[in-house]
């Protein structure tokens, strides 16, 4: 991938974001479906470092979500 | 749920800002954020078929030390078993492999893919300090550890996270950076030496089987990350982030080979694998999360590429269906596909010239994993739960080559790698 390539990506993946800003924006009593523990970005913190983890062993490709995971001789 | 009280707002609050970063970090900013303790206990089976099987018991513990702050621990314990694919492919004749200090050999029977049996166990250990840094950002500081009978790893983090758009907007930047230390079973092999030309040492003159000592090896990993999360909606929650890593020092597998053939494709010798000292690593990461009128929806894609040639595509749904009184059944697809490294090959030709960097290790091939999961939750008591999981995986690759020769063509050069995963997780909160 050509750094172009990866900026017309970012640029891409970015209209959601952008778009947002022409969204009506979330007044903090709406907020009530965000809090919800099911509603996180990783409602299940065990089971995504598992899986985090058996992909690092598992493929070429790795990480993307965080860092400091911790190191590992799987892979 | 109904926002009657100063906490809920908070707690709601928080939960829209909310970033990950870490898989604990961002537990705290859910509705128990008022907990004293989260436990997260957790027994996971992963089975590779006729390969490795793992059992890994996991402890996951968080404590309130403080308004708005966490002290995060995880403990994790590995034992391994089995065996794992060493590179080489089948052959028409059985097959011995002797390690880089040439005091112990095994043997694959003829017909079949090479196969290096193993144990190991690992223990991992890491603590997260989780603290307001002002009244619109946040600090976590982690340091983790691990070590296995072959392989040490301590390293460090460091993540803030600053609030912007009346706390809809959520900035990270967060740096790591550890330190691996590599001590092979059986010796640090030479990159790409011949098997054959390994001497094997006097009797009594002791060995390197027991790994560490001279054979040890180092490296050094430092990953850095910058993301946005934003409400979109009431009922929509996104990520972007951006990822880069470096790593330079031993980042060879010293149990690899690769098949050296001649030009009838029978195999002649092996060499041990070779990989560049150095990789740099960067992936863009999209995750949405929406939440219907009860279930939720969590769809991420991931792009990654290095400097080794890997480029993946990875996909990533979980649907959670709410059926009654709070359990929850979840089916989850994985896709992901990468193409190889540009010095993955699934043999050397014994007239060819010598490359500076090969290896037949799979993981650096061009690949496909397919991974269908299934979890039941059921909630316990107020606010704890207990989970069961499932997961089928399926990596498979070009068996058959084209530039597969003679006898090579025979033989599926990728076989598929089917692995099944159960995981029964219990969450408290108190």
């Amino acid at each position: 991938m050509t750094l172009r390539s990866a900026l017309l990506s970012l640029a891409v993946l970015a209209l959601p974001l952008l778009q947002a800003c022409t969204l009506e924006p979330v007044q903090p009593w709406d907020r009530d479906l965000l809090a919800e523990d099911k509603m996180q970005l990783v409602p299940d913190p065990v089971e995504n470092f598992i899986d985090e983890h058996i992909y690092f062993s598992k493929e070429g490709a790795s990480g993307g979500q965080g860092i400091g995971g911790g190191g590992c001789g799987c892979n | 749920m109904q926002l009657n009280d100063k906490a809920s707002i908070r707690r709601a609050l928080a939960a829209a800002t909310c970033t990950l970063l870490g898989s604990a970090s961002q537990a705290s900013h859910a509705e128990g954020s008022d907990e004293k303790w989260r436990v997260d206990t957790s027994v996971l089976y992963y089975s590779e078929q006729d390969r490795v099987t793992v059992v890994e018991p996991v402890v996951f513990l968080r404590k309130a030390t403080g308004e708005d702050s966490f002290i995060n621990f995880r403990l994790i314990y590995d034992t391994m078993s089995g065996a794992s694919a060493n590179g080489a492919t089948a052959t028409n004749t059985a097959q011995t492999f002797t390690s880089p200090s040439g005091t112990s050999t095994y043997t694959t029977p003829a017909n079949q893919t090479p196969l290096h049996k193993f144990t190991d166990q690992r223990i991992a250990l890491a603590v997260e300090w989780d603290k307001p840094y002002d009244r619109l950002s946040r600090t976590i500081y982690g340091i983790n550890a691990s070590t296995e009978n072959d392989y040490r790893s301590i390293g460090a983090s460091a993540t803030r996270l600053r609030d912007y758009n009346d706390k809809l907007t959520t900035l990270t930047l967060g740096f790591s950076g550890s330190y691996e230390n590599v001590m092979p079973i059986g010796g640090a092999p030479v990159p790409m030496q011949l098997m054959s030309t390994i001497v094997a040492p006097p009797p009594g003159g002791g060995g390197e089987d027991d790994g560490g000592g001279e054979s040890g090896k180092t490296k050094l990993v430092a990953d850095a990350i910058v993301g946005i999360t934003q409400v979109l909606t009431r009922r929509t929650l996104t990520q972007l982030n951006y990822s880069l890593g470096y790593s330079t020092g031993y980042l060879t597998d010293p149990y690899k080979v690769v098949s050296v053939v001649d030009t009838t494709g029978a195999t002649v010798d092996y060499r041990f694998e070779s990989r560049p000292d150095t990789r740099l690593r960067q992936s863009l990461y999209w995750k949405t999360a929406y939440h219907f009128d009860h279930d939720v929806v969590h769809f991420s894609y991931r792009y990654f590429w290095d400097d080794w040639g890997i480029r993946a595509h990875t996909v990533d749904l979980h649907y959670r269906m709410e059926l009654w009184k709070g359990i929850y059944l979840q089916p989850h697809m994985r896709y992901g596909t990468q193409s190889a490294a540009s010095f993955y090959t699934h043999s050397l030709l014994d007239t060819g010239p010598l490359p500076a960097y090969a290896s037949a290790d799979y993981r650096l091939g061009e690949l496909t994993t397919t991974s269908y999961g299934l979890k039941l939750g059921i909630p316990v008591g107020r606010s704890s739960e207990i989970n069961l999981r499932v997961e089928s995986i399926t990596q498979s690759g070009n068996g058959h080559p084209a530039d597969a020769i003679g006898i090579q063509q025979n033989y599926d050069l990728f076989p598929t790698i089917n692995s099944t995963v159960a995981q029964i997780t219990y969450t408290g909160r108190f």
